[in-house]
């Protein structure tokens, strides 16, 4: 440790040390060591590969996702013209995939998005405020826990009736309560941690406290659990369709897709897979990804 | 930013005025329990504890853990709301009309923690931690940080090499220079160390204790100087306060308290001091068994359970603060303990 560099005049030493050096920046450090992560890239990469062709979908494919062919029906993979095959009303399948990402993908990231807003600020309020408001906002949180995920999903869908929408605030608040559980115990470790008392005493208002010391240690921690938790919404999503709770026919969607190709699985089981293959890739792609970004925020991590 | 010499701006009451005075501070802390999450008991924390603090003097606060040392600290700093007492800071009265905001104060006074490591932001670089406050206050970012870095270079520190590492990134001696640092930055006239070299190794305490020294010089600081450890309390204070269970016992000059402590409590807190004279060891134990639960402290002198004084008027009242009966020292020191034998010392002849 050199001690000895200290000895010098106060004035004389802030002269050449004013060679100044910008704030790193927490988030650019992060976008760094992501950087240099390759199962994340490469998950990254597929993921915004299929988000671009669903997209995309009517540029991709020339075929009509709601128009089928009697003459055409349950094609195996490699048919000219349809190269993935076709469905059991002779659709193309490779259309209804492209077609079919869009409600998928939306049904994954939207209630993960709402309840991460909503759950990661009730967690936060109930961190940072505890008390009874804490109190009431867990202990109402602790409701939900009684019923499991999917049971309490299908419960919701069926009081509110099927379609996208339905489905979309059923998984929402199916994630609302475990985001606020983990908002609120990384929050309240937080904040009894000494870098809080400290900003306290160096002035710092609750507010820029929340902001600037909470939010930077907490958030890293929810938004790694919100992007676990799109494997798992496109996964119920999937399954509310299935059901038949979800989205509803003849639309495309994969949990859809999955339901009505099942009578198919003698005939085209290749074909019939192929719905749930995408599920598959798809949420293994978003667990991976979260599992990079969990890496790559932990800054005491050395990469 | 050196303020050496010349008198500092902020300076009220000129020198002869304590920069902070304390009248009976009292802190209880309400432990819950139950179904109805009813009060069930109190802890005193911190009861009736009135100093002060003079200009340019380091105050060094001793006693066991759970005595209240820290509580006092946070009690200081307002981070914890007192149930009772004043605090005026350098003739103002804290958070009164007519007097200083405890926003104002606290610009003026500032702590530095024993954690070394959870003091800092994990997401922080170095200089992150030091300039956010003085950016917060309104200096721009640019100087800020370049204010951060010059105090780095105060405490020791390479700014080019550590401005921008991590907390992980340092060891614990460098993190509590950068605290120190962060503590400086906005220029406060008193620093509440609560434990700040406790937790380091030896050869870094002394660096940082030799580093806190030349501070202070060099900044015209006061220090308010809490640890368990007499030596280091006994090599920095001007004066010394001594607490047992959320009270102040004995208080006085660093010399008088420690060559002639005159408090049973005192005297056997010292006893306990590892000699460095191996004539002078002793294996015998001057104090025996756990302070009293601070839930339900003794009537009285809260020290008369542990007390072999103890007599029948220690349990009537809580003995004041009073110079000794028996004295010859200065006139400041001061002692709660109303059994002469006991500011003596005598050797007890039965048991």
């Amino acid at each position: 440790m050199a001690s000895d560099t200290t000895m010098a005049q106060p004035g004389t030493l802030a002269a050449p040390a004013a060679a100044f050096i910008a704030p790193a920046g927490y988030w650019k450090l992060v976008r760094r060591r992501l950087l240099r992560d390759k199962t994340t890239l490469f998950v990254t990469a597929m993921l915004v590969a299929i988000v671009f062709i669903s997209l995309a979908a009517p540029w991709v494919t020339s075929y009509d996702p709601y128009q089928g062919s009697i003459m055409l029906r349950l094609k195996p993979i490699g048919t000219p013209g349809h190269w993935l095959g076709t469905d059991e009303t002779g659709r193309d399948i490779w259309t209804r995939l492209c077609y079919g990402g869009r409600l998928s993908l939306l049904a994954g990231v939207v209630p993960v998005a709402v309840s991460l807003v909503v759950g990661s600020f009730l967690g936060i309020v109930a961190g940072f405020v505890g008390g009874r408001i804490g109190t009431l906002i867990m202990r109402t949180m602790d409701v939900f826990y009684a019923f499991p995920s999917i049971l309490l999903a299908v419960a919701i869908c069926g009081l509110l009736g099927n379609g996208l929408t339905n489905s979309i605030i059923a998984l929402a608040v199916v994630f609302i309560p475990p985001m606020v559980r983990i908002a609120e115990t990384v929050t309240a470790q937080t904040r009894q941690l000494d870098f809080v008392e400290a900003a306290r005493a160096g002035g710092t208002s609750t507010m820029q406290i929340i902001r600037h010391h909470i939010l930077s240690n907490v958030l890293g921690t929810i938004l790694v659990y919100a992007t676990s938790l799109i494997s798992l919404s496109i996964i119920l999503s999937a399954g509310l369709s299935f059901l038949g709770l979800g989205v509803t026919p003849p639309q495309a969607e994969w949990g859809l897709m999955l339901n009505s190709l099942r009578q198919a699985i003698y005939v085209q089981p290749y074909v019939a897979a192929l719905p749930g293959l995408l599920i598959f890739v798809t949420s293994m792609c978003f667990n991976l990804m979260s599992d990079g970004l969990r890496g790559a925020m932990d800054v005491r991590l050395n990469r | 930013m050196a303020k050496t010499g010349a008198l500092d701006p902020r300076d009220r009451g000129g020198k002869a005025q304590p920069l902070l005075t304390v009248q009976n501070l009292r802190k209880h802390f309400p432990v819950r329990g139950g179904v109805l999450n009813r009060v069930k008991a109190t802890v005193h924390a911190v009861d009736d504890v009135s100093f002060s603090v003079r200009k340019g003097e380091t105050l060094g606060i001793v006693g066991e853990s759970g005595c209240g040392k820290s509580t006092t600290a946070r009690l200081l700093m307002q981070l914890i709301a007192p149930d009772e007492g004043t605090l005026i800071f350098d003739g103002d009265e804290v958070g009164a009309t007519g007097g200083i905001s405890v926003a104002a104060m606290r610009r003026q006074m500032q702590m530095v923690f024993q954690d070394s490591y959870s003091s800092l932001n994990p997401r922080m670089t170095m200089v992150d931690s030091i300039a956010y406050a003085p950016h917060m206050h309104g200096v721009p970012k640019r100087r800020a940080y370049e204010e951060a870095e010059s105090l780095l270079a105060q405490v020791g520190l390479n700014p080019q090499q550590h401005a921008r590492r991590y907390p992980h990134e340092m060891s614990g001696g460098q993190r509590q220079r950068v605290n120190i640092a962060r503590a400086l930055a906005l220029e406060p006239r008193l620093v509440i160390l609560d434990e700040a070299v406790s937790a380091l190794d030896k050869s870094v305490e002394a660096q940082v204790l030799n580093l806190l020294r030349e501070l202070k010089a060099r900044f015209d600081l006061t220090y308010i100087f809490i640890s368990h450890d007499l030596n280091v309390v006994e090599y920095v204070s001007d004066r010394v306060m001594v607490m047992y269970l959320g009270q102040v016992v004995e208080s006085g000059p660093v010399e008088a308290i420690y060559r002639q402590p005159r408090h049973p409590y005192t005297r056997a807190l010292l006893a306990s001091k590892p000699s460095m004279d191996p004539d002078k060891r002793t294996t015998a134990m001057p104090l025996t068994g756990d302070p009293p639960n601070p839930i339900d402290p003794p009537s009285g002198c809260r020290f008369r359970t542990r007390c072999s004084y103890a007599r029948d008027i220690c349990a009537a009242a809580i003995p004041p603060l009073a110079p000794p009966m028996v004295d010859d020292g200065p006139a400041e020191h001061l002692v709660a303990c109303v059994v002469p034998e006991a500011q003596e010392g005598r050797v007890l002849t039965h048991a």
